[in-house]
């Protein structure tokens, strides 16, 4: 295999996703933002093409119209690392599940749900995994109103 | 020294033969004494017991144990004991309640009825049977059946799970355990525990019959239920086995009755293998209390030493190791015997 | 033929053996694991909505809380994301006694798997030598920080107070010790017939199983692949030392019991190290008293945490607290594995897996 080059991979998918995609760099990580519609192949090529095996941090940011989901992926052993967002609308917040990729994001995208509540397609079990079953809302969210005190 | 008890048994029967009583009578109200000694003697026994392996856990352990209730902390287990009498009796609402009650009581009176063909002496033992190595062995199983009682009493399945390990690990071990005791049996020619002391003389049988020592060990500390054969209980595992839902005085009666059998086995062990009562010096009363003693150390010492074993490996040791090897120890031992009388040896 | 029923057996949420509030429920088939399903947050307090509340300092115990048996790793982890965020550069001394306390955590931490598994596994003997070392630890951080369990003693910027004086000579001869206790673990416990008939091929963890569910720390390095933050992707100063990753080859329980056993050694290595060139110079970088990121600014930092990689995820929208903090915790996503590696097993083998997997829940469940 070829020396890993992540210039050359973010031109690759550049090309391939067109304006679906747009790409930032900051000193800490080369963010790819993803339209979610192409989120699940993006994924597909990022883990089969570009050795990223390791889905290590799946997250979400709640920016009030929208939200924001964000992927930190790394590659065994060699280490390179690449992060990807994608952002829903609050109304329709419903991302495509990466459990059929990386099969760590099960209790990852549970949790997201559990908290932030965001739909995850194509999850098996999407249930709350840290709060009761029986818990209204999602705390995580910035409208969440805190009870008790 | 020597005849200090039988001495005193002796003059107890004939003061009452005095007050007119006959004979017949006499010996019966002798026999509930010895009962009624016996009890108190392992119940305050058992105190000093639990102490002890606290004690010896500590040092095993690098702890103190312990150390604040009188010298040395000796009086911890009598708190411990008061604080168990005045706690609440829980009985489960969903549990069968005759049988939850009856267990403990069952197992203790199994427990204290194998002390009554132990020789704690020349001539000291309650019933003096002459098949009395195969009643301590049938009394000993019946304790499979309290812990059945407990775990099925209790409806819950930490209990019930408990008590079907421990049935299916007591009946397994049953076996190795009758067996290495056989080549003593076959040695001495007698099932009376008199006769068997009697035989160790000039040797002990430890020295002739080692290997059945060692089955005889290990199946005991499976039909004692202690480490590393703990199955029953698992605290870690079953969170208590059989015993989970006893509270109080009830769980008390299982903790007594365990220990009770454990200086029972201690002293059957001392007394087929380690010369039972046999010894210089000293009176035969104090020699068999010095051998269980030394046994039952060696039970503490394994115990805090080893992890526990799994239930399939446990089974597995019992059926394709400790089964083969008591029963090649008969084959060995009866070889040896033919071997002993056709060279006029014996 | 006799017919069996399946039946569920909870092993939690009040259990001796579950290292805090995890609740296993058990599927099974006699003795045997059909499945195991894992039920979470009984101690969940939502640390990442208290982070938005809190300031940056403000937020620095409450990471302590985490990982509450090793307390310095995600307080580390945190001050480091901050200081990322913010640029602040500190200095060499405070660095070098942070890779002093967080090895010496991460040996605390692995001291309590070690006691654990030896309770969980009924050698009560072997949780009374764990806990006797690790007593050593917490005197240090006493110390230290003044405090036993929860320090917090490293700050963003530095630490909270310079070691004193007897502090060296106490570290030293622990880290001289450590080779000892390992000799005693050993001889108590992975020696022993019984201690490997439990562990040797009790759940099993491939792995590809393991990079697929994300697993890391000593559990992916049992399963064959040495794959070390602190070497993978240095943070701090873990550039300067040098240091073996222990792996396993198997990936069984007992892999991942020697790969913890090993790694005692290892850090005691770096300690040794650290306190060879422990420089003299400040112990904290000035820090300004209000802390406000630029706006728009996020990181995403991770650290070789006792249980794994332990990532924080802070996004600042400039004020003086943090808009959104996510915590990567490593406990987590391992137990993530506990139904695969439990599946086939017999019903002992929970116990042992989870002491094996070494999930500490005040981390999981946040």
């Amino acid at each position: 295999m070829q020396e890993f080059d992540l210039e050359q991979m973010v031109q690759n998918i550049e090309e391939q996703l067109g304006d679906k995609i747009r790409t930032e760099r900051d000193q800490f990580f080369t963010v790819l933002n993803i339209d979610s519609s192409e989120l699940l192949k993006l994924m597909r090529e990022l883990r089969d093409d570009y050795g990223f095996n390791y889905l290590a941090n799946l997250s979400s940011v709640d920016y009030g119209e929208e939200f924001e989901v964000v992927y930190h992926l790394y590659s065994i052993p060699d280490n390179n690392k690449v992060c990807v967002k994608t952002r829903v609308s609050r109304n329709s917040a419903e991302v495509d599940s990466l459990i059929d990729i990386w099969p760590t994001a099960d209790w990852q995208e549970r949790e997201v749900y559990d908290l932030m509540g965001i739909n995850f397609k194509g999850h098996p079990n999407l249930i709350r995994v840290l709060l009761p079953d029986d818990f209204a809302g999602h705390p995580l969210r910035k409208d969440f109103v805190m009870g008790g005190r | 020294m020597e005849h200090l008890f039988t001495n005193l048994a002796a003059a107890f029967t004939g003061w009452m033969i005095t007050l007119g009583l006959s004979p017949v009578w006499a010996d019966i109200i002798l026999l509930l004494v010895k009962w009624i000694i016996i009890i108190t003697i392992i119940t305050l026994n058992i105190i000093v017991l639990i102490w002890l392996e606290r004690k010896v856990s500590a040092f095993f352990q690098e702890r103190l144990g312990p150390n604040r209730l009188g010298p040395f902390g000796i009086f911890q287990t009598i708190a411990d004991a008061i604080k168990l009498l005045t706690k609440e009796d829980i009985v489960p609402s969903a549990a069968d309640k005759l049988i939850f009650k009856t267990a403990p009581m069952f197992f203790i009176v199994v427990a204290v009825m194998l002390y009554t063909v132990i020789p704690l002496g020349q001539g000291m033992e309650v019933i003096n049977l002459n098949i009395g190595l195969l009643f301590f062995i049938s009394i000993g199983s019946l304790s499979t059946i309290a812990l059945l009682m407990a775990g099925w009493g209790s409806d819950n399945k930490w209990s019930l799970m408990g008590a079907v390990r421990s049935v299916a690990q007591m009946i397994s071990y049953e076996i190795p355990l009758a067996f290495s005791l056989l080549g003593v049996v076959m040695i001495s020619g007698s099932l009376n525990l008199q006769d068997i002391v009697a035989a160790q003389d000039n040797l002990w049988f430890i020295i002739l019959q080692p290997i059945a020592f060692i089955t005889y060990f290990i199946a005991a500390t499976a039909e004692l239920n202690r480490g590393p054969f703990d199955m029953p209980e698992a605290e870690q595992e079953l969170t208590g086995g059989a015993y989970t839902e006893y509270t109080g005085m009830r769980w008390a009666l299982f903790f007594l009755a365990e220990y009770t059998n454990l200086v029972a086995v201690s002293a059957l062990m001392a007394t087929v293998f380690l010369g039972g009562w046999q010894g210089p010096w000293l009176p035969s009363w104090l020699w068999i209390i010095i051998k269980t003693y030394g046994v039952i150390l060696v039970f503490f010492w394994v115990k805090w030493t080893f992890p526990r074993i799994r239930m399939d490996q446990l089974m597995s040791f019992s059926w394709k190791v400790l089964v083969p090897v008591s029963l090649g120890n008969i084959l060995l031992t009866g070889a040896g015997i033919y071997f002993c009388k056709w060279m006029g040896w014996c | 033929m006799m017919q069996s029923d399946i039946y569920t057996v909870n092993v939690g949420p009040i259990h001796p053996s579950t290292h805090g509030g995890l609740h296993a429920e058990a599927v099974m088939d006699g003795e045997i694991i059909q499945d195991v399903i894992v039920h979470l947050g009984y101690v969940h307090r939502s640390v990442e909505k208290i982070a938005e509340s809190k300031t940056y300092q403000q937020f620095v115990p409450y990471t302590a809380r985490l990982d509450y048996l090793a307390t310095n790793l995600p307080v580390l982890g945190y001050c480091q994301t901050v200081e990322k965020l913010l640029g602040i550069q500190v200095p060499e001394r405070a660095e070098y006694i942070r890779v002093i306390m967080a090895e010496l955590s991460r040996i605390a931490s692995h001291q309590i798997a070690i006691a654990a598994t030896g309770i969980d596994l009924g050698a009560t003997t072997g949780l009374m030598y764990g806990m006797r070392d690790r007593e050593r630890i917490m005197n240090i951080f006493e110390m230290t920080g003044g405090q036993r369990l929860l320090s917090s003693y490293i700050r963003i910027g530095g630490v909270a107070a310079d070691i004193p004086k007897e502090f060296i000579p106490v570290v030293r001869s622990f880290a001289h010790d450590i080779p000892l206790m390992i000799d005693e673990y050993n001889g108590l416990m992975t020696g022993n017939e019984i201690w490997a008939a439990r562990m040797q091929g009790v759940g099993i963890l491939s792995l590809e199983d393991a990079v697929k569910y994300g697993v890391t720390g000593p559990n992916l390095r049992a399963s064959g692949i040495a794959y070390d933050i602190r070497k993978a992707e240095p943070y701090g100063i873990y550039d300067r030392f040098d240091f073996d990753i222990p792996v396993g080859s198997r990936g069984d329980s007992l892999d991942r019991w020697k790969v913890r056993i090993e790694e005692l050694r290892q850090s005691g290595r770096i300690i040794e190290q650290a306190l060879d060139n422990l420089p003299e110079g400040e112990i904290t970088a000035r820090v300004p008293k209000v802390l406000k990121p630029e706006p728009g600014i996020e990181v995403y930092h991770r650290i070789e945490s006792a249980k794994g990689e332990l990532g924080y995820y802070i996004v600042s929208d400039g004020g003086k607290k943090p808009y959104r903090l996510h915590v990567r915790a490593p406990s987590f996503i391992n137990l993530m594995v506990l139904p695969l590696v439990c599946r086939g097993g017999v019903f002992q083998d929970i116990i042992t897996n989870i002491a094996t997997l070494d999930p500490i829940l005040g981390e999981s469940d946040r």
